[in-house]
């Protein structure tokens, strides 16, 4: 395969030193735009790359930091959070850049940073991640000590400050105004939009809030301009990804393509195809969060448009392969319990609905289903979305389960009918309870 | 345990970092908890919130929110097991029934010997090296009865 890559060549044993960092041409992105271009010029150059966010919606760079009030007339202090949360179920990708190469993740800070004219930024990461934090808080300290971070970075007039923010373990911090609720130590409740965190965020102030993955990107297009940029992908999804491939595969990992790259070939090619010899029944495409589609829809662009128009969403582009023997039943019996735990409680239709789809899946796995059960399943997610509370992680529940109603009704009934799961196997189920399943 | 000086110290730096107190309540906590031996007692929550200028109960709410933070003293060692759809449909099943057979815990409770508490939680972050599980703030990836039985033993 002779893609061009970028975003993981630099891994080696050492690479997340400043030291090895800087002898790859680290640092030399910053340097180059502080000396020769003014803020707005940044943006542009990441406008006219196409980058879109790679922490899920997918929404373009350069026009979220353009929503960023003019500094001329609105002198109130400016921040940037960096989204490190990554707690969509099958999804590890930004681990991998901050743990490998987080003076990469630190550059793209700074020029997010300078382009917005921020003087201050977060980066909110998860709790449990506690490589990725001590990475970058070492990485922080030697790109201090070097000047690069801080008063009058590289010897320019451009001053930041970049802090570590640790989380506590709530999926519900990585939605963005969530986030910033956490990051003010309070709950992480999301905040009712508008106000739009470009003119409310942080503290009340102007704040932009990107993926890990996103700032990434930027050096690169710095350095090599964003005709280079848009020469790998789509037209209207730009760059390379990282894609994190799990479940039934034979060789699960997160792998670096161009969008555009065909579902199949990713689970077929770069993942080794499905183990066991077996056949891929299910898939979700960019984590639990987005429609399972069936193993027969797997010849799909990995890319925004393609996706949607395969009646899913490319979200974090996390696939998760499920193999032949597996029970989409349990499978979403395990997602439902998951939104159902993450849910904060705000908007009752998120409460109450993912309390209900998480306790009708696990009666109709146990072999307790009614038949009623399978419309009041399509009634319930459509009672809790689209855009119907104040964050999309009702949506996020409801998505999958209708998916699930639209694919898989077979299977459903089929459950109800013997009043068991037809893949649990009972030998296994001795050892570890009723829910057991073979793999 | 009471907030020492120690601790103190660091807070006050971590209050630069943030232009309001509050802000530092949560990476304070995490402070608090590991000094603590995993748990946050009401008299800390206290001591913390007197720190931050915070009703205490806005301490409690924010501590019973967040599941990284416990309320109730555990085990010398704390296994969380992810039980997530990647790690699911990769054996966490067979995971969490090893590690309870090693240690003698159940899910969510403490061996008798007080030696481990065992948990499952939500996805990680390690779906492509599942299942897995997170010991005393480790990871421990790619398990089978084997690995498992390995990394228990060697826990001292
Ligand atoms: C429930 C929920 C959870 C989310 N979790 C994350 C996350 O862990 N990491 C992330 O980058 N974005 C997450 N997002 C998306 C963020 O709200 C936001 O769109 C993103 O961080 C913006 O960054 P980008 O424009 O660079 O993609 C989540 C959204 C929702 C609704
Ligand atoms: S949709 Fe759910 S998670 Fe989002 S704010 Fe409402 S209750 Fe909270
Ligand atoms: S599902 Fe277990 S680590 Fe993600």
């Amino acid at each position: 395969m002779s893609r061009p890559t970028y975003l993981l060549d630099r891994i080696r044993p050492d690479s997340h030193t400043l030291a090895a960092y800087q002898k790859s041409g680290g640092y030399e992105a910053l340097r180059n735009a502080l000396k020769s271009k003014t803020p707005t010029e940044v943006i542009d150059v990441v406008k006219a790359s196409g980058l879109r966010g790679r922490g899920g919606a997918g929404f373009p760079t350069g026009m979220k930091w353009s929503f960023m009030p003019d500094p001329a007339k609105d002198k109130r202090p400016r921040y940037l959070a960096i989204n490190a949360d990554e707690s969509e179920p099958g999804t590890c990708k930004d681990r991998v850049l901050m743990e490998r190469d987080p003076h990469g993740v630190i550059e793209g800070v700074l020029l997010a940073c300078y382009a917005m004219r921020a003087s201050t930024a977060y980066i909110y990461v998860r709790g449990e991640y506690r490589e990725s934090y001590n990475r970058l808080f070492e990485a922080l300290r030697e790109a201090r000590a070097a000047g690069l971070v801080g008063r009058k970075i590289a010897g320019s007039e451009f001053s930041c400050d970049i802090w570590m923010h640790k989380g506590a373990g709530a999926y519900i911090c990585g939605e963005e105004t969530g986030l910033m609720e956490s990051l003010e130590g309070k709950r992480g409740h999301p905040r009712p939009k508008p106000p739009f965190p470009a003119m409310f965020g942080l503290w009340g102030q102007p704040t932009t809030v990107n993926n890990v993955e996103t700032v990434f990107n930027v050096p690169f297009i710095l350095e090599r301009g964003a005709d280079w940029f848009r020469s790998m992908g789509t037209k209207a999804s730009t760059g390379n990804l990282l894609v994190g491939i799990s479940g039934h595969v034979n060789k699960p990992g997160v792998y670096e393509v161009p969008f555009g790259v065909s579902c199949k070939e990713l689970v077929d090619g770069y993942a080794g195809g499905i183990w066991k010899g077996r056949k891929l029944k299910a898939w979700f495409p960019g984590g639990s969060s987005t429609g399972v589609l069936p193993g027969s829809a797997i010849d799909v662009p990995m890319e925004h448009d393609a996706i949607k128009n395969a009646g899913s969403m490319l979200g974090t582009a996390a696939l998760i392969a499920m193999d032949d023997h597996a029970c989409v039943v349990r499978a979403m019996e395990v997602v439902a319990r998951f939104y159902d735990h993450e849910s904060c409680g705000q908007c009752s239709q998120c409460r109450e609905g993912t309390q209900w789809l998480s306790q009708i899946f696990h009666r109709i796995e146990i072999g307790r289903g009614r038949m009623e059960d399978v419309q009041m399943l399509e009634d319930l997610a459509k009672s809790m979305a689209p855009g119907k509370t104040i964050c999309a992680l009702s949506d996020a529940a409801a998505i999958p389960t209708l998916a699930i109603v639209k694919h898989f009704k077979d299977e459903i009934e089929e459950h109800v009918r013997l009043a068991r799961c037809p893949f649990v196997d009972p030998a296994h189920a001795k050892r570890a309870g009723a829910f057991a399943h073979a793999h | 345990m009471a907030l020492n000086n120690a601790l103190l110290k660091e807070f006050d730096e971590l209050l630069t970092h943030y232009p309001d107190k509050r802000s530092a309540l949560i990476p304070a906590l995490h402070r608090v908890q590991e000094e603590n031996g995993g748990w946050i007692s009401p008299e800390l929550m206290e001591d913390l919130a007197k720190y931050l200028d915070l009703p205490p109960v806005e301490v409690f709410g924010v501590v019973t929110f967040y599941p990284m933070f416990r309320i109730r003293p555990r085990g010398k060692h704390l296994v969380n097991i992810c039980h997530n759809i990647s790690c699911d449909l990769r054996g966490a099943q067979d995971v969490v029934a090893k590690v309870c057979e090693l240690t003698g815990a159940h899910p969510g409770g403490t061996s008798p010997d007080g030696r481990f508490t065992v948990a499952t939680v939500e996805c990680q972050g390690a779906c492509t090296a599942a299942p897995m599980f997170e010991l005393d703030g480790v990871f421990h990836e790619n398990l089978d009865d084997e690995r498992i039985e390995k990394i228990l033993g060697a826990v001292r």
